[in-house]
């Protein structure tokens, strides 16, 4: 009692002294404080924004262009390195001698290299080295690459698109009807009815129905060199396109030890009791093998997942906009307001961070084992 | 009358042994493993090349500038590290005072060296020589400023010299902080665990580079007026609170796994909390968990590449920073000098990755006998 109050004690002293001192600093040296900032103009622009913005929008709107720039990168890497991820994982446990230890290989160099090193490879090293706009190197005169980043088509939707859409839409319901009942047939008397050749079926036949009433869906909006610089298409910055790449190659190497070990952890008497009932090889591991395996790889996938999405500050370094590139740093620089606009920028991290280990938390709790404590 | 004699064992079929045996178990096993084979065997052959032709074959390797990297068809640099690998190293330490650097250098490795060979007797001494001695030797020789050696401004130094440095006061302060706050989050005092819980969740919830920015711009404004660190001593703190976070749940792990036999044992026995903890509960615990914390010092030695965001220069910081220098600005510079940064930093990861797999097989043979 008395050590905890003694702790206490000395926590709120040294609350007070800080606050006294960041107070008699911020006075001296003429620096606002509030967060009244967030309102005033920004004044600065932004080369990637996923929503309407300009110079003159509010520090706030910069805010949250960073913080949406953030979650794309972010988004973007957990898909590509969990394939990738999961494949290399996966070759790791390959039979075959050569195919292992190619992925081997690639682990060791990607996870023992620093990020940021990777990064600025990517970008100094490789992205930044392409010639300019006018000897782009061209893929099929359609995607090209230079020092200003990647010009993809863009893609434009016609009005046919919306048949595509139902089409789609009723293949998958009917994809959900034959999965019910394959399993209902399976529960009732052990029949394994297959269920992709009627899906394929009805998938190709709805939509050669939305081609015949629509047309093609799509036109493409080419990119063609006008000038210095490209019209048209979807221009892909390089500072995105380096940061993806580094951030998904490298968490994909961690992700791979991690299903390598999450699919030894499941024992081989569970296969052979799975072919013992009479279980083929793909259903045994869709069935059996993966459940299990999941229940391992699991939890610690959820911490590079918040890896991934912590690592992406490391945009700073090549100024790709996130959120603490425009916000904790060109922001800052500006107002000068350190307290508030670190503040804000942990806190949004923290919030993130908290929110996907919770999702992930419900959902460890609903696959492990029953009267096993997690 | 001749007696019979027995014939020879055939030799075993030639499709059962040597080279060609293995190569149809383990690379031509059925029609895809064939396939995955040719596939992967393409792509190392592809990759291989190109990385032999570019550090070797079209590289160049003698010169005194950029003009010996200028070739029709151009290679890795070399001569650029060459010429810049004092610096990579050292920094802006000054010319004469390095052999002070390369002392530290040394005697750290004498200390190290037995100390990671479990067979070397005298752990208790090495270690007081590595936890105490070695410490302030090392700041002294560095710092000078005393015994007559000329003070060395931290803002020249830099390269692997600062690297070493955040990495190894990192690793150094991060375990004891780091077990105890795990000490403190499984503890019965609930505002000492509150406490500790909040600054792990704190520090593990937020990016490192967010942390250093706070020890950069942040602290500052903390202190009275007047009172200032330096910038390499306001990362360090941050690089330690930071792993400390992260040292703790491995630490926790460790904690956990211990049976409750051994508590109540030591209660038995009459031993006090600080005396079981010490004396029980933390030599088990820290010797499940070393492969955990070495994968810590291994993130950790990754991440102090960070402090150049910051405006220190560490290995990766000294090379991005001569890449502006105009005598060797060639098409290669960047990639030459993101190559040498980057081997240097795989081999003490690897080296480090290695280390933790070989204690983990010494020590788990020690359980399994036991």
């Amino acid at each position: 009692m008395l050590l905890q109050a003694l702790v206490l004690g000395a926590l709120v002293l040294a609350m007070v002294w800080l606050v006294a001192n960041v107070q008699s600093n911020l006075e001296r040296q003429n620096i606002n404080s509030g967060f009244g900032f967030l309102s005033e103009r920004a004044g600065f622009g932004i080369n990637q924004t996923l929503i309407d913005y300009s110079e003159d929008s509010s520090f706030a709107r910069v805010l949250t262009v960073g913080l949406l720039n953030t979650l794309l990168v972010s988004v973007l890497g957990i898909i590509l390195a969990t394939i990738l991820g999961f494949a290399l994982g996966v070759a790791r446990l390959s039979s075959n001698w050569l195919v292992n230890k190619t992925a081997m290989v690639y682990v060791e160099i990607f996870r023992n290299v620093p990020l940021l090193l990777q990064i600025m490879f990517w970008y100094f090293g490789v992205l930044r080295n392409l010639p300019s706009p006018r000897q782009a190197v061209s893929l099929g005169d359609a995607v090209f690459l230079s020092n200003r980043g990647i010009v993809v088509p863009a893609l434009e939707m016609t009005a046919a698109a919306w048949w595509y859409g139902a089409a789609l839409a009723a293949s998958g319901a009917i994809y959900v009807w034959l999965r019910r009942r394959a399993r209902l047939s399976r529960l009732a008397d052990g029949s394994l009815i297959s269920i992709w050749r009627p899906f394929a079926m009805i998938a190709l036949a709805s939509l050669a129905f939305a081609a015949m009433m629509g047309g093609v869906p799509f036109s493409f909006d080419i990119p063609a060199l006008k000038g210095f610089n490209f019209r048209g298409g979807i221009t892909v910055i390089p500072e995105f396109v380096a940061l993806l790449l580094a951030l998904s190659l490298y968490t994909a190497a961690f992700i791979a030890e991690i299903v390598r070990a999450g699919i030894q952890s499941v024992s081989k008497g569970q296969r052979e009791a799975a072919s013992a009932l009479g279980l083929p090889d793909n259903t045994a591991l869709r069935l059996v093998v993966i459940p299990q395996a999941l229940r391992v790889i699991i939890p610690p996938l959820t911490s590079q997942y918040l890896n991934l999405t912590k690592n992406s500050s490391l945009a700073v370094a090549i100024a790709y906009p996130d959120i603490v590139s425009v916000f904790a740093g060109t922001t800052l620089t500006q107002v000068g307001q350190a307290v508030e606009i670190i503040f804000i920028t942990m806190m949004i991290y923290l919030t993130l961070s908290l929110l996907t280990s919770f999702a992930m938390n419900r959902y460890n709790a609903r696959i492990a084992l029953v009267g096993q404590k997690s | 009358m001749s007696s019979w004699t027995p014939t020879a064992p055939r030799p075993a079929p030639a499709s059962t042994v040597g080279f060609v045996a293995w190569t149809r178990a383990n690379l031509f096993a059925n029609k895809l493993d064939t396939a995955l084979t040719l596939l992967a065997f393409t792509l190392v052959v592809y990759v291989v090349e190109a990385i032999f032709g570019w550090a070797i074959i079209d590289a160049s390797f003698t010169g005194d500038d950029r003009t010996a990297c200028l070739k029709e068809v151009q290679g890795a640099c070399w001569p650029f590290i060459e010429a810049k690998f004092g610096q990579f190293i050292y920094g802006r330490y000054p010319d004469a005072e390095r052999w002070r650097v390369d002392l530290v250098f040394l005697s750290g490795l004498i200390g190290l060296i037995p100390m990671l060979m479990p067979n070397v007797g005298f752990k208790r001494a090495n270690m007081i020589y590595l936890l105490g001695f070695y410490p302030i030797f090392a700041f002294i020789m560095l710092n000078g400023g005393m015994l007559g050696l000329a003070t060395v401004d931290t803002t020249d130094w830099g390269g692997l010299l600062v690297t070493l440095v955040v990495a190894i006061t990192g690793i150094v302060a991060s375990l004891p902080l780091g077990i105890l706050l795990a000490l403190g989050r499984r503890s019965d005092l609930p505002i000492v665990r509150a406490l500790c819980i909040g600054f792990i969740e704190i520090f593990r919830g937020v990016p490192l580079i967010t942390v250093l920015f706070m020890a950069s711009v942040m602290l500052p404004l903390f202190l009275p007026d007047g009172v200032n660190f330096d910038k390499l001593v306001r990362c360090l703190i941050g690089v330690a609170l930071f792993s400390s976070a992260y040292m703790a749940e491995v630490v926790r792990g460790g904690l956990q796994a211990i049976p409750k036999g051994q508590y109540e044992a030591a209660a038995a026995l009459g031993l006090g909390y600080w005396k079981t903890t010490r004396l029980i509960i933390l030599p088990q615990a820290l010797k499940l968990v070393i492969p955990g914390i070495v994968n810590t010092f291994i993130g950790l030695f990754k991440d102090t590449t960070l402090v150049l965001i910051v405006g220190l220069f560490d290995l990766l910081g000294i090379v991005q920073l001569h890449f502006t220098d105009a005598s060797w600005a060639t098409p290669e510079t960047h990639i030459t000098g993101y190559v040498f940064a980057g081997a240097v930093f795989w081999l003490f990861c690897f080296a480090m990755s290695r280390y933790s797999i070989f204690m983990e097989n010494h020590l788990s043979t020690d359980r399994t006998s036991s």
